[in-house]
């Protein structure tokens, strides 16, 4: 992100706010030392006169100089979408706020026939701003998917039939976050060719996933076929591999079968 | 758990790289879950991971808030299994790195037969993690492929960097910092070993994979590249 810098008048570490993602990087992944400031920049100053460089940790901020603000909205929205150790409010789950796949096999989230996308605006390590997320969500809108209800950005639209987002939040920056649809499997290619039309007029990266049932094999021979048509060489995958089981019931049956 | 989806490398680059997490689902089967979980990370801590962590804590390498100024000289950079199981405190998703797929294979079908009732997933190369399904006799429920990077990829740093980085889905190990150590390795500032205790540290559910990283930090010293920025696409 580059939010924090040495500010070169006053010769501190500063951070830039509108740059700063909230991410708590700096205040939960650092080691604190609380050492005395003062002591602390002058036995600096010293070593620097001599032309002498102390090599300490570099994970370490000896002074425990970084303070957690009081978040007000819309800021807090950053902090929701950047620190992944905070549950996000409308779905209850940490990290970028959905179970996607991952919880597939007891949830019966993607069916049989369908694809489910996430794709995740500023991943890795860019961020991105809602205003560009929001051109995303109006052009999947348009081209009339249904958005994941159980998502955190979904959560945030005024008007989820247009994939309109909430005004206050547009020029707030976030580590990352992920638009969730899902839509039939004969439309997955017009939904990635729909992604790289978008993507072009953006400013972030995107990580793009594509979710699918496997059939009673365990194969995938439908939707992994098109992507390499579509040119990906597939590489990763997050495997479901089927042990979940529901202790409530659910409305439909999670494990469904191809063809059945 | 995108943050275990996305890493960057080809499909050889993850033969050292197998995270397996469990999960419950939001109002289906999460009441009770937490034995289930702690279970897990138990059973897992006898297949020798590298590592091991929840998403609310982090992973087997933690930082310190009252760090002694003399652990400068003298940092223990040993992972602790045990800390991460007892301090499991909360419902979350709970997952185990190994570096070997024997281990990974092992694993998954121990927790066949223990049966826990959570969701389980493999993220791995597509051809490791089939393999593992098939050691344990479980057809593959469902896949989530990870298409790559795409987008304004000139952003983006050089391989080495990203392969370190993406290690942290969620970003918490910054391109900076996998960049400064690719290059304090190559100057002899710090050992592989010390390098990744540095990075897995900021990893906040303990997916950071300190054996792929060091890896990654060797080649990087036998190849002496410089790693300056080329972008990546997908």
């Amino acid at each position: 992100m580059e939010a924090i810098y040495i500010d070169p008048v006053i010769k501190r570490a500063t951070i830039k706010r509108d740059e700063c993602v909230e991410c708590y990087a700096c205040y939960n992944g650092l080691s604190q030392e609380h050492l005395n400031p003062v002591m602390v920049r002058t036995v600096r100053k010293i070593f620097a006169m001599m032309r002498v460089r102390f090599d300490p940790e570099p994970d370490v901020c000896p002074t425990a100089a970084f303070e957690p603000d009081e978040l007000t909205w819309p800021r807090v929205v950053r902090r929701a979408f950047s620190d992944p150790r905070v549950p996000h409010e409308s779905t209850g789950v940490e990290g970028r706020g959905t179970e996607e796949v991952k919880t597939n096999d007891v949830s019966g989230r993607v069916k049989v026939g369908e694809v489910g996308f996430t794709i995740e605006f500023g991943r890795p390590g860019v961020g991105a701003r809602f205003y560009e997320i929001q051109e995303m969500c109006w052009a999947l809108a348009k081209a009339g998917v249904a958005f994941e209800k159980k998502n955190p950005i979904t959560s945030l639209m005024t008007d989820v039939p247009s994939g309109t987002l909430r005004a206050d939040i547009l020029n707030e920056k976030v580590m990352s976050a992920i638009v969730e649809i899902k839509v039939t499997v004969d439309r997955t290619e017009e939904i990635v060719r729909l992604v790289w039309d978008v993507e072009k007029k953006l400013k972030t990266v995107i990580a793009l996933g594509v979710g699918t049932r496997c059939d009673e094999k365990g194969e995938d021979t439908v939707v992994a076929p098109i992507l390499e048509r579509l040119g990906y060489k597939l590489e990763r995958a997050k495997t479901n591999i089927g042990l979940g089981r529901a202790s409530r019931p659910l409305e439909t049956p999670a494990r469904e079968t191809v063809n059945a | 758990m995108t943050n275990t989806l996305h890493r960057f490398g080809d499909a050889e680059s993850f033969r050292d790289d197998f995270v397996i997490f469990a999960i419950a689902s939001k109002g289906t089967n999460d009441k009770d879950s937490l034995p289930k979980l702690r279970r897990f990370l138990e059973i897992a801590a006898e297949y020798k991971p590298v590592n091991l962590g929840d998403a609310r804590h982090g992973g087997a390498l933690r930082p310190s808030k009252s760090m002694n100024p003399m652990a400068h000289w003298n940092r223990d950079i040993q992972p602790d299994f045990a800390a991460v199981i007892a301090g499991l405190d909360h419902p979350t998703t709970c997952a185990a790195v190994f570096d070997n797929k024997v281990a990974a294979e092992d694993f998954v079908s121990r927790i066949r037969k223990e049966d826990l009732g959570l969701s389980i997933n493999i993220s791995t190369s597509i051809d490791g993690a089939e393999q593992c399904c098939h050691h344990a006799c479980i057809p593959r429920h469902s896949v989530g492929y990870s298409l790559g990077f795409e987008g304004s990829v000139e952003k983006l740093p050089s391989s080495q960097v990203m392969t370190l980085s993406t290690m942290c889905g969620h970003g918490m190990v910054s391109h900076s910092l996998a960049k400064k150590m690719v290059d304090w390795v190559k100057e002899g500032r710090r050992t592989p070993e010390q390098a990744v205790s540095y990075m897995a540290r900021f990893c906040s559910c303990g997916v950071f994979n300190p054996a792929r990283a060091k890896r990654v930090l060797a080649e990087a010293v036998s190849q002496g590249a410089i790693s300056q920025g080329a972008p990546n696409a997908k």
